[in-house]
């Protein structure tokens, strides 16, 4: 099993702790610049949905996590549960709302998807890190503010809602980074 | 943000000409280093004639040349410069970033921490309605977390963390006593300082002196002659009464590569040159550094050292 040193701390990194596997929700880097640095990580347990806070200082490692992943086409939601597919074999598994989490809102149909297996049962999944999704509402820009950082609140076709620059429009698509919710640029014009 | 940038560069240069400190532009790469246990360097390549390739460094702060010059006799001198820090990355971090370090003989610590409040105030103009407050490095933690920096112990620590909720690294007992300091530091005495207006932290202990002078505090504590500025629980600058004296220079630098080593390290080349201009005219004089980008993050109220470094 793979394993992880400090500067290979990201967010999504599967790791095993206590004998569990987590995912890397969030991290930040803390150092007193005379001083030692310490990785603060937030980690949740991927069967569990726990979410933990632990401190690492340079030089320690962390075990990647036991799990396998593959490859799946996100089919469809019924009421509850998100169904999946794998391409070859034509074997469908399903996960629930919580297993899906806050990746369900960039779940489009057809879309490829990686699905976390934890002792041969499906946990969870990731979406790709990016994916490109149209604006279903958004008020309209002011005119001539193309450059500056400001943004306002858009909806794209998911249901998803994030903050977008002021010259998106309607029906425009743009890209998302679906690990941090944020929009990376526009990728065509209505 | 560009212009935000631009118009600091020039409040910067506009405040140090009128004090008549001259601008400097040294080198950025180099052959040896200020050689520190926790700052770790860019390593780079050079090719020269048949020499080659030879191994250098992008320096982690202009230290090194600027001292040679003091020695030279300079006078009073300050820089704009990147500086970089290989593994530093995060909200507050940069591997390059842009830091203003400038060095002022004749003065002691204590003239440059009120030089360096009349900056923040001319550069961030809300920092300047009351006087910038100061903190011993025992007040804050005594403050803080209940904890005689001078008189504890890991296993005193280690409790301290676990009441207030600070996660342990996987090998705390193994850290030094430092080590752990800094972690309670970070994790939940910083967010608190520069809270409501800036507060320098000075009096060190001598095991964090770096590169100042050491000398015995009003309370009997080997202190360094060092401060530390913060702003909204953020670490802006680090000055010291400079230490001058080559033998006990070369000391600390060893020891920092034997704390490298201990911790799976390589050592680092010792910045030499330096060493010697420390026995050859280097002046008594105190020298600050002041991380550029969060000035300018703290004077925009950006999140991200990203949002302002203009990449």
């Amino acid at each position: 099993m793979a394993s992880y040193g400090t500067s290979d701390f990201k967010k999504g990194l599967k790791v095993q702790l206590d004998g569990e596997p987590y995912l890397v929700v969030d991290l930040d880097f803390m150092k007193p610049g005379k001083g030692q640095a310490v990785y603060r990580i937030k980690v949740k347990n991927m069967v569990t949905g726990r979410v933990l806070d632990k401190s690492y200082r340079s030089g320690d490692s962390i075990e990647g996590a036991d799990v396998e992943e593959k490859e799946m086409q996100f089919l469809y939601k019924d009421g509850t549960n998100y169904h999946f597919m794998d391409g070859e074999s034509f074997e469908q598994i399903e996960l629930t709302p919580a297993q899906v989490g806050d990746s369900g809102k960039w779940l489009v149909e057809e879309m490829q998807c990686e699905i976390v297996f934890y002792n041969g049962s499906p946990i969870t999944c990731s979406p790709p890190n990016h994916v490109d999704l149209k604006v279903t509402y958004t008020e309209p820009g002011a005119k001539g503010n193309s450059t500056g950082n400001v943004q306002k609140p858009a909806t794209v076709s998911t249901g998803a809602e994030l903050m977008v620059p002021v010259f998106i429009n309607l029906d425009d698509t743009v890209r998302i980074d679906t690990r941090t919710g944020e929009y990376v640029e526009r990728v065509s014009k209505s | 943000m560009l212009r935000a940038r631009a118009r600091m560069l020039r409040d910067v240069r506009d405040f140090f000409a009128t004090l008549g400190v001259l601008e400097v532009d040294t080198p950025i790469i180099g052959d040896g280093l200020v050689v520190e246990a926790h700052i770790n360097p860019v390593p780079c390549q050079v090719h020269s004639g048949a020499d080659g390739p030879l191994p250098r460094h992008l320096l982690t702060s202009p230290e090194g040349p600027m001292k040679r010059l003091l020695a030279a006799g300079s006078g009073a001198i300050y820089q704009i410069a990147h500086a970089f820090r290989d593994g530093e990355e995060g909200r507050r971090h940069s591997t390059e970033f842009t830091m203003l370090e400038w060095y002022r003989p004749g003065f002691d610590h204590y003239e440059l921490m009120a030089e360096v409040e009349a900056l923040v105030q001319t550069l961030v103009p809300r920092t300047s309605g009351s006087a910038f407050t100061r903190r011993s490095y025992r007040e804050i933690f005594m403050e803080g977390a209940d904890i005689d920096p001078f008189a504890t112990s890991l296993a005193e620590l280690r409790a301290t963390c676990e009441r207030i909720g600070i996660p342990l690294p996987p090998n705390f007992e193994h850290g030094s006593l430092d080590d752990a300091l800094d972690l309670l530091l970070v994790s939940h005495i910083e967010p608190t300082l520069g809270k409501p207006g800036p507060t320098f932290v000075h009096d060190y202990p001598a095991s964090q002196a770096a590169l100042a002078q050491v000398h015995k505090s009003n309370d009997g504590h080997d202190v360094a002659q060092r401060f530390e500025l913060y702003v909204d629980g953020i670490e802006l600058a680090n000055g010291y009464h400079e230490l001058a004296n080559a033998e006990e220079q070369r000391r600390r630098f060893e020891q920092a590569n034997r704390d490298r080593e201990a911790s799976g390290r390589s050592p680092l080349p010792i910045d030499e040159p330096l060493i010697a201009s420390l026995q050859n005219g280097f002046p008594a004089c105190a020298g600050v550094a002041l991380g550029f980008d969060r000035l300018l993050m703290i004077a925009t109220g950006a999140k991200r050292i990203a949002d302002v470094r203009c990449s």
